[in-house]
């Protein structure tokens, strides 16, 4: 069904800089790009306000289509090196901590080469069996199992061993005991032809293979952890290998060792070093997971930094997914006279449409207008190419819905090589901790259905239908540039759903409000996890779901540190800086069938609110109208709370009611669970709208309700819940300051 | 836990006259029982042009295996679509077959 896709090598762009577009075509002999100004993405043919302007741009025209496979799941390359040359005898050794030890052939350990078979490879084999491979140079390949399937989810020291003297190949692997398992050492032996080295490099958790386009790829890659492999010459009797596999000083223990990988160095890098005599360092690939308990993790530290030595694993994911790594089809330098806003690629080929979607902020050191838009970027790559909805059972009960797929959910379904969101689960069952841009995001453009991006185009839509100037600004610039990113403008603007902030950008929001600035969050479920970025991995996001809120699947205990980092992940509200502290409003509550509506309480006749409520009757009933649950009072829904900060001086203007049944406290706010937590019985079901001062001349207006923007278009944009927005950014864009009462 | 009972065709009834809810208690747990189905059971919809044409289909066992397409129930109706779902699950949880 989809027939192109692409993605862009930068998210946010000013006039001068330069962009690449990288394109691959499913099918298609031909394709058409286009550039458009996204206004409004909404495409349902009752709501008519799709809104997608052509804009003349030098690439547009017409290209040859091609494939452009991707070389998804994470391993790790160590070159090719004169050490590995002289092996004859040796023997290779790790922990492995196996979490689909069932699924199949995967390399553990590989200096392996098809052409002609020379080498070794260590590995779990069709049988889910410690196997070893190992070539002759002439031929013949010869390869022993222990027969005996590890157990997934348990830590054993496995070891793979070729002896040149008798031309045997030997394999043994030890469970690690401590648990009341049933499991047990297995080893084995058979003869081989012979062994010559490969004159190639080594990989970790994969093996080498083409892709469809002739570049290298990978195969058979390892679902789950290797923790401290080495590599000696000779054959090994087991108290040398307990000795070269203990936490300490290896080299010591065995003089012949080639190399020690210790994978707890470098974590937050693609760098793996090697501490043994050759320097046999290496990178990986496609971000495996670092931070992550090794196999003599003691539970006395939760911090890899505090006890590196107990973080010595790696975890691997057959499809994780950093940079597709894509040739470019076709470049644009965005024009001086562009205006700041958001723009996509728009491709064709065939009868399928889609789009590469990018921010244009205005030119370097200028503003263009009063107000800027916070484009939610780390939010929109939390959920980049969420596959939640049809892979979690429980999901049609949680969103109380019938499945319904979008066409690229279809083609994200058929193909896994596109990697997942941090919404998501690997195929193992470990939580997806990584999203990058530098691949495809089919869910973060225009006509995709209202949530996170296409849900702020209804904002979007509703400023170029108001007149309002705004200047685009992201995510990432605010967590480069902090504070100085939005201290030029009198007010920022969020989306419908800012949830995910690294500290960078939580600080720079905050100093920018500690000044002269106002914010109006005309979203919901706002400011809530703490996640994180890296010069190591530009375009990545990671988020570790430490201890409560709505985390959608475990994280592992004792992996609540980010790798990028070093900082404790999980939800502000845990950290200190809850959203109610930030802008007077957290959230409470989540429902997506029904949402409510809002009616005015006598904080709205307080003087200092007089403004928010211009040409609003007293007892008018606000946004009970709207395009996700028919009210702008829903999906995700804030209130105030003074015991998480909420200011003193907080006006709370509306509160909404007409809350379903399956509209539920979210987990962060229950002690104890019971049977009145619905919007129907619990009075906490609400969202506040809220307006407070600030010292420095500025203000906060919150909304508290993701559903808020979807009601802005309602009736030709001309209704409360427009005409209340525009009457707060008026007043924001405003010079005269806010008075504290 | 809560099983549907075939003979009790009312609900299904009361799910035709009233495909968006709110639902009667015991609709209710048909409904989410329906929903609890395991992934690969589930006959679900793919939307094939916004507000206009869903497909019937059902989502496969494992990941990266294609979606099974119904190409010949299309519906331009959701809530008829809807139906279908539900006459479907009904089936696969019950084994007999709604009229």
């Amino acid at each position: 069904m989809k027939k192109i896709l692409g993605y862009a090598d930068s998210w946010s762009l000013a006039p001068g800089d330069r962009v690449g577009f990288k394109i691959s075509t499913y099918g298609a002999e031909r394709y058409r790009a286009d550039l458009v100004r996204v206004v409004c993405g909404d495409n349902h043919p009752e709501h008519d306000i799709l809104r997608l302007d052509e804009i003349d741009a030098p690439f547009a025209g017409e290209y040859p289509g091609r494939l452009q496979p991707i070389d998804a799941g994470s391993y790790a390359v160590v070159p090719h090196a004169s050490a590995f040359d002289g092996l004859d005898s040796f023997t290779v050794l790790a922990w492995v901590y196996p979490t689909t030890p069932a699924n199949g052939r995967q390399a553990l350990i590989a200096q392996w080469q098809d052409e002609p078979a020379t080498g070794f490879a260590l590995m779990l084999d069709d049988a889910g069996a410690l196997a070893l491979r190992v070539g002759d140079g002439r031929g013949n390949v010869a390869e022993v199992s222990s027969g005996e399937r590890l157990a997934e989810r348990r830590w054993y020291l496995v070891a793979g061993s070729y002896d040149v003297a008798t031309k045997t190949i030997s394999v043994s692997q030890q469970p690690q005991g401590g648990s009341f398992d049933p499991l047990r050492a297995a080893s084995a032996s058979a003869s081989a032809g012979g062994f010559v080295a490969a004159q190639t490099e080594l990989l970790f958790a994969a093996l080498r293979a083409d892709l469809a386009d002739g570049r290298p790829g990978s195969a058979c890659h390892f679902n789950g952890k290797l923790d401290r492999p080495r590599l000696a010459a000779g054959v090994l009797g087991e108290a040398d290998i307990n000795a070269v596999a203990a936490p300490e000083d290896p080299c010591a223990q065995y003089p012949g060792l080639i190399a020690a990988w210790d994978f707890a160095r470098d974590t937050g890098t693609d760098v793996i070093s090697d501490t043994g005599p050759n320097a046999l360092h290496g990178r990986t690939v496609n971000l495996p997971s670092r931070g992550c308990k090794g196999f003599n993790w003691s539970g006395e530290e939760q911090n890899w930094r505090h006890a590196p030595g107990e973080y010595g694993a790696m975890h691997f994911h057959d499809d994780d997914l950093y940079d597709a790594g894509w040739e470019t089809d076709f470049e644009y330098v965005v024009p001086d006279d562009l205006e700041s806003g958001v723009y996509a690629v728009r491709l064709r080929a065939d009868d399928d449409e889609s789009y590469v979607t990018f921010f244009v902020r205005p030119p370097s050191g200028k503003t263009t207008a009063k107000l800027a838009f916070l484009v939610s970027t780390a939010t929109y790559l939390a959920y980049s190419n969420y596959q939640w909805l049809f892979h979690q059972r429980y999901a049609e009960v949680t969103e109380s819905f019938w499945t319904t797929l979008e066409k690229t959910d279809v083609f994200l379904q058929e193909h896994p090589e596109f990697g997942l969101s941090t919404y998501d689960t690997h195929a193992d069952g470990s939580g997806v901790r990584y999203a990058s841009r530098l691949r495809p995001i089919l869910n973060m453009a225009p006509t995709t259905p209202y949530w996170s991006f296409n849900a702020d185009t209804h904002i979007l839509g509703w400023l170029e239908q108001q007149g309002i100037d705004y200047d685009v600004v992201t995510d990432e610039d605010l967590h480069r540039e902090g504070a100085a990113l939005l201290d030029p403008y009198r007010a920022v603007l969020t989306g419908t759903h800012p949830e995910y902030y690294t500290t960078p950008m939580l600080d720079g929001l905050r100093d920018y409000l500690a000044g002269a600035g106002r914010l109006a969050y005309l979203g919901g479920n706002g400011f809530i996890w703490r996640c994180a970025m890296s010069d190591s991995y530009p375009g990545a996001l990671e988020l570790r779901r430490a201890e409560d809120g709505i985390r959608y699947r475990d994280e592992e205990p004792g992996e609540y540190y980010l790798e990028f980092t070093g900082e404790y992940g999980g939800l502000w509200r845990r950290l200190g800086v809850p959203p109610q502290a930030v802008v007077g409003v957290g959230t409470v509550a989540v429902g997506f069938d029904e949402s409510g509506y809002y009616r005015r309480t006598a904080d709205s006749f307080d003087p200092r609110a007089e403004f928010i409520f211009d040409g609003i009757g007293e007892d008018e009933i606000i946004g009970d109208f709207g395009y996700l649950g028919d009210g702008a009072s829903g999906s995700e829904i804030d209130t105030v709370d003074p015991l998480l900060g909420t200011p003193v001086h907080a006006l709370v203007v509306a509160s909404s009611e007409g809350h379903s049944a399956n509209t539920l406290i979210v987990p962060d706010e229950i002690g104890f669970h019971h049977a009145a937590m619905d919007g129907v019985q619990n009075p906490l079901v609400r969202a506040d709208m809220t307006f407070f001062e600030t010292p420095g001349g500025g203000a906060v207006f919150s909304v508290g309700s993701i559903a808020w923007g979807a009601s802005l278009p309602h009736n030709g944009y001309d209704n409360n819940v427009s005409r209340i927005s525009a009457n707060v950014i008026a007043r924001f864009l405003e010079e005269a300051p806010f008075d504290m009462p | 836990m809560y099983e549907i009972d075939p003979s009790k065709t009312e609900l299904a009834d009361e799910f035709r006259d009233n495909p968006d809810g709110p639902y009667s208690p015991e609709l209710t747990l048909v409904i989410n029982r329906m929903r609890l189905m395991p992934m690969a059971e589930r006959h679900v919809l793919i939307c094939i042009e916004r507000g206009r044409r869903w497909m019937l289909a059902r989502i496969p066992a494992a990941r990266g295996a294609p979606i099974e397409r119904f190409e010949e129930q299309v519906f331009s109706d959701h809530a008829v679509a809807v139906q279908e779902l539900f006459r479907r699950r009904w089936h696969t949880l019950t084994g007999e077959e709604l009229a």
